[in-house]
């Protein structure tokens, strides 16, 4: 039997355990808080992968180690790695990624999203299509790419 | 227009509020902003509304006169008045451009163009106003011709570039088309002579000193010898031709690049804009607002351009388009965000440095 699917039978891995953010021993609530790797994290961990039951981080195809956060400079890059290499899914994976990004963090911030170098075979064209944010307009007023998109991102809204 | 000797400023004039999504677009309206005339400006939106903003000639603050809305469904991406400033082109993501009339303050839809495969990106009017370019993600370039009875006749669809086409506009003199694309060329197209047909007669690429990346739009000095591109390669490239050739009508006078700026911006240039003394504008997805001129220290080889006032923190978010008002005597400078405002800015010399002088 030919399956549909891009990857019939992806790697699945361990959820890494929960940890809560590092809690100060004196709390000044007047601290400005700031954004950092495991809060971008824990936005996007629980993403669902468009074709399989599992979470991004399930599949590792985003790790707290491949984002890179700069709260100072409102700056956040996450380079995510797609199960295959022609994984038709990466453009809608990082879709979903920006979208929930765009709805999780100031408006201040500026979000760069990759596709991990040599893992895509069309890495240069994911690359410039998701950052483009024009096309990002354009998709996102498609009502079937925007329901595709919501499903993935509904458990990762905890 | 000399910019050695003294030190500028953009001031902020207002923010004008109201629309409900990203601002894309910009347009002044052609002969309003002197001579008793209030300015008028429109602007474009996610929120897939125009709104036309007017200034009090009593307290000088623009407000919103129209909002045009229910007829495009989707993002309007570009608008681009008449140059009698009659009607108004506004281009959307619906995949259709509409033509509106301004009838007493009151804008009506009096003709919808139809034709691209899917979202339409830039609208441009020649210098008469005889003809209308739309580009789009279909790849394409429509030229139009401006019949009698609000009747708009397809003359042309244009095919070279190899993706989406981000921005058409007419050379200010002569009818020239300039596309720019997501495939990091820019393509000059002119008329046969012979059949009225439209073709490419250049593409400004990586091979002749382009761009490395997409370029979102370009604009040209007041003469028309110069050309000025931004892109998604974090530069600003000035191009130059003999506007003397060009308007002999033998048909070939090339752009030659003369100049990249780089190094100032460090997000993707989405707009750039040449007033009509000189000033070029850029913003881009860093919120900043950038000024450059011609620099007088010329280099053997081309004119070099130097960096005049850089304004951080322009906008909260992306500016997406500066536009400088077509009337020398104001300098103004319009700007539109992702934040959802416009920004009406006034550039002139810094007071803080004339009291210095006194």
């Amino acid at each position: 039997m030919v399956s549909g699917l891009i990857n019939a039978n992806p790697v699945v891995y361990e959820k890494k355990e929960r940890r809560s953010r590092s809690t100060p021993t004196h709390v000044d609530e007047y601290a400005v808080e700031l954004i950092d790797q495991l809060e971008i994290f824990d936005h996007i961990r629980d993403i669902k992968d468009p074709e399989h039951p599992y979470s991004l981080e399930e599949l590792k195809v985003i790790s707290e180690d491949a984002i890179e956060v700069d709260d100072k400079r409102s700056y956040v890059r996450v380079t995510f790695t797609p199960t295959v290499e022609h994984c038709s899914m990466a453009t809608v994976i990082g879709l979903c990624l920006r979208v929930k990004l765009m709805r999780s963090l100031p408006p201040r911030y500026k979000v760069d999203i990759r596709v991990a170098p040599g893992t895509h075979a069309t890495e240069a064209a994911v690359n410039k299509q998701l950052n483009d944010k024009e096309r990002v307009a354009a998709a996102l007023e498609n009502p079937n790419l925007v329901d595709m998109v919501d499903e993935c991102l509904a458990p990762s809204y905890g | 227009m000399n910019f050695a000797d003294e030190i500028f400023e953009l001031r902020e004039l207002q923010r004008l509020e109201g629309h409900a999504d990203r601002v894309w677009g910009l347009a002044w309206k052609p002969a309003t902003g002197a001579d008793g005339v209030p300015a008028v400006l429109a602007s474009c939106s996610g929120d897939k509304t125009v709104r036309v903003w007017e200034q009090s000639p009593l307290t000088g603050s623009f407000q919103c006169k129209a909002v045009l809305e229910e007829t495009h469904n989707r993002t309007v991406r570009s608008c681009a008045w008449s140059p009698s400033g009659k009607l108004l082109a506004t281009a959307s993501f619906d995949a259709t451009t509409a033509i509106w009339e301004d009838i007493g303050g009151d804008f009506a839809c009096i003709s919808t163009l139809e034709g691209h495969e899917n979202e339409v990106k830039s609208v441009s009017w020649n210098a008469s106003g005889s003809l209308l370019a739309t580009c789009g993600r279909d790849k394409s370039v429509w030229i139009w011709e401006v019949l009698p009875h609000n009747e708009f006749d397809c003359v042309s669809v244009l095919q070279g570039h190899t993706q989406d086409v981000k921005m058409v506009q007419w050379h200010p003199t002569m009818d020239i088309l300039f596309s720019c694309s997501y495939d990091n060329t820019i393509k000059i197209w002119a008329e046969d002579g012979d059949n009225d047909d439209w073709h490419c007669v250049q593409t400004l690429n990586e091979s002749n000193s382009g761009h490395t990346s997409t370029v979102w739009a370009l604009s040209f000095n007041a003469t028309g010898d110069k050309m000025v591109s931004c892109s998604d390669d974090l530069t600003i490239k000035i191009w130059g031709s003999d506007i003397m050739r060009m308007q002999s009508g033998d048909g070939n006078a090339p752009w030659k690049h003369l100049s990249t700026l780089s190094g100032y911006h460090d997000r993707t240039i989405f707009s750039v804009h040449w007033s009509r003394d000189g000033i070029i504008a850029s913003g881009a997805a860093d919120d900043a607002i950038r000024l450059f001129v011609e620099s007088e220290d010329h280099l053997v080889d081309g004119p070099s351009y130097k960096l005049l006032l850089k304004k951080e923190k322009a906008h909260e978010m992306d500016v997406n388009a500066v536009q400088w008002s077509s009337m020398e005597v104001n300098r103004r400078l319009a700007s539109a965000s992702d934040d959802g405002t416009v920004k009406i800015w006034e550039f002139a010399a810094s007071s803080a440095h004339k009291k210095l002088q006194l």
